[in-house]
């Protein structure tokens, strides 16, 4: 595995990289989104049932 | 012989749905994860360089089926929504509104991704191609699904309301990519840039469907996840208006 | 009952003139900003001068859409008339009808004047008037889809527009596309022909979905 290569992306490193770390950000965004959106509600279904 | 009848129609309900969502999710959220890593490993470790595009095209990889998702998410979306309203069930227009926000992501994602492909293999940012425009059309066609239902408070007029705009939208896609092409070809005078995927090697394709199995397992997970959240908050507001009028 | 609710209609836009004369004055300003926008060169108007008359005529469409069930909607007619025994897909079709009168035909009828800013000739004005006197219509039609979608909303005018704007992108391209081609010398045919079928389509459905949207809004 040359990691340089890898990292350079035969000089389109920014596009390649940029892409899958743009992807990381939204799809995690989503699911970390999501998980506050779950927390929220069970804060306020306690909250309902007090 | 006696047949014991599975009665699916026990799922219908919202809150018995719940638990078995719950049940589901991480049989795929799990596989999903599994398959990311696999398909990311294939794409680049086992995939070669592409002759004509390098190793920019690689970005494929998550670019065609973030694409892919969009649209069936789409279809998906109003397919649901027109079940929710013809047979007024609720938990059908519940499973659109969830399906909404990650086509819409995916869309989006695939704006980027699109973008950032373009770049590098055909020089401008964005291209006014058949392909990217009717994608930006189509997260319109989202944020107008999305703006919609939250624009309204009562929980059943938004689900009717998203349901029309959904069936009117899906049915309108084919003749808005068919205008889109056409405008394509009209202005033949201008540079036309098609973004191609490369003649693809085994290991490449392989990657991609890996990838495009993952991203839907994912976008089951994620769905059902919200599916949970909607049922729970539309149970919530119930519970508070019950409480406020007595 | 067709033509009671068109008589009707345009009874009531007569007396709410202002309000009629308002969307047509947008369209001109629009339309006139364009050129302050990119500079006076005569070439580059007459290259963009279909594309910004068929935005400028999309975006007073969207401005005028809020009209058309707000005013029924506000004093409890919309709710007469749905529960009348005639199709609600005639007195939609009406409604409609009687909107596009008051808010399209002026559009159609400025447009050609507006053109003549833009330098285009005698045959690309006919053109330009020819593909808004079909468009309109289908603007009309399809936007009262999105104004019976969100009756009684907040959000008001620019909802509309996220609702409607992508489904009138046919229309655009059609509309503006057969300008285009007279000012080539091309053949503007297809283009009319496209915008005609969108015309047809949208008269047999687009009345369906807004009677539908009417009674989701309105039960």
């Amino acid at each position: 595995m040359d990691w340089s290569n890898a990292l350079s992306m035969g000089g389109y490193g920014f596009y390649v990289w940029g892409s899958y770390l743009t992807s990381l950000i939204l799809i995690g965004g989503e699911v970390l989104l999501l998980l506050r959106r779950k927390r929220k509600l069970r804060q306020d279904s306690q909250d309902l049932h007090d | 012989m006696s047949h014991r009848k599975f009665n699916w129609y026990k799922y219908a309900s919202p809150a018995a749905f719940y638990p078995l969502a719950g049940k589901l999710v991480p049989w795929f959220a799990i596989p999903a994860a599994l398959l990311f890593i696999v398909g990311l490993y294939v794409g680049f470790v086992i995939a070669p360089t592409d002759a004509q595009q390098g190793d920019a095209y690689r970005i494929i990889f998550i670019h065609v089926p973030a694409a892919w998702m969009g649209m069936l998410l789409y279809v998906l979306m109003a397919v649901y929504a027109a079940i929710g309203w013809a047979f007024n069930a609720r938990l059908a227009s519940m499973m659109a509104s969830s399906l909404a926000i990650t086509g819409a992501m995916f869309t989006f994602l695939s704006l980027v991704t699109g973008s950032l492909w373009g770049k590098p293999t055909w020089g401008t940012w964005w291209v006014w191609d058949a392909r990217m425009t009717s994608t930006l059309i189509l997260l319109f066609l989202y944020i107008g699904f999305i703006s919609l239902q939250s624009a309204i408070d009562d929980a059943r007029r938004a689900d009717r309301a998203g349901a029309v705009l959904a069936v009117v939208g899906v049915i309108n896609v084919p003749i808005i990519y068919f205008s889109v092409q056409w405008w394509n070809t009209l202005h033949q005078g201008a540079t036309i840039r098609i973004l191609n995927k490369p003649s693809m090697a085994p290991p490449m394709l392989a990657a991609m469907l890996i990838m495009v199995a993952a991203c839907w397992l994912y976008s089951i997970a994620v769905v059902l996840v919200r599916l949970r959240c909607i049922i729970l908050e539309r149970e919530q507001n119930a519970a508070l208006i019950a409480s406020a009028s007595t | 009952m067709f033509g009671w609710i068109v008589t009707r209609d345009l009874k009531l836009a007569w007396r709410g003139r202002a309000d009629v004369l308002s969307t047509l004055f947008f369209f001109v300003i629009v339309v006139s900003l364009f050129p302050l926008g990119v500079g006076p060169e005569t070439q580059l108007l007459r290259a963009i001068a279909p594309g910004v008359v068929w935005v400028a005529a999309l975006l007073a469409a969207l401005l005028s859409l809020g009209r058309l069930f707000a005013n029924d909607y506000r004093d409890g007619t919309l709710e007469q008339l749905l529960l009348t025994p005639q199709p609600l897909y005639l007195v939609v079709l009406g409604k409609t009808f009687a909107h596009w009168l008051v808010s399209g035909m002026p559009l159609v009828l400025m447009a050609p004047v507006l053109g003549l800013q833009f330098d285009l000739p005698p045959n690309v004005l006919l053109m330009l008037f020819i593909s808004l006197l079909i468009g309109t219509p289908v603007l009309s039609l399809i936007g009262s889809i999105g104004a019976a979608l969100t009756i009684g909303l907040r959000g008001g005018g620019v909802l509309i527009a996220l609702l409607i704007l992508p489904l009138y992108i046919p229309v655009l391209v059609f509309g503006a596309g057969a300008v285009d081609a007279s000012i080539a010398n091309g053949n503007p045919q297809a283009n009319v022909y496209l915008l005609g079928a969108v015309l047809v389509l949208s008269l047999v459905f687009a009345p369906w979905a807004t009677s539908a949207a009417l009674r989701i809004s309105l039960e």
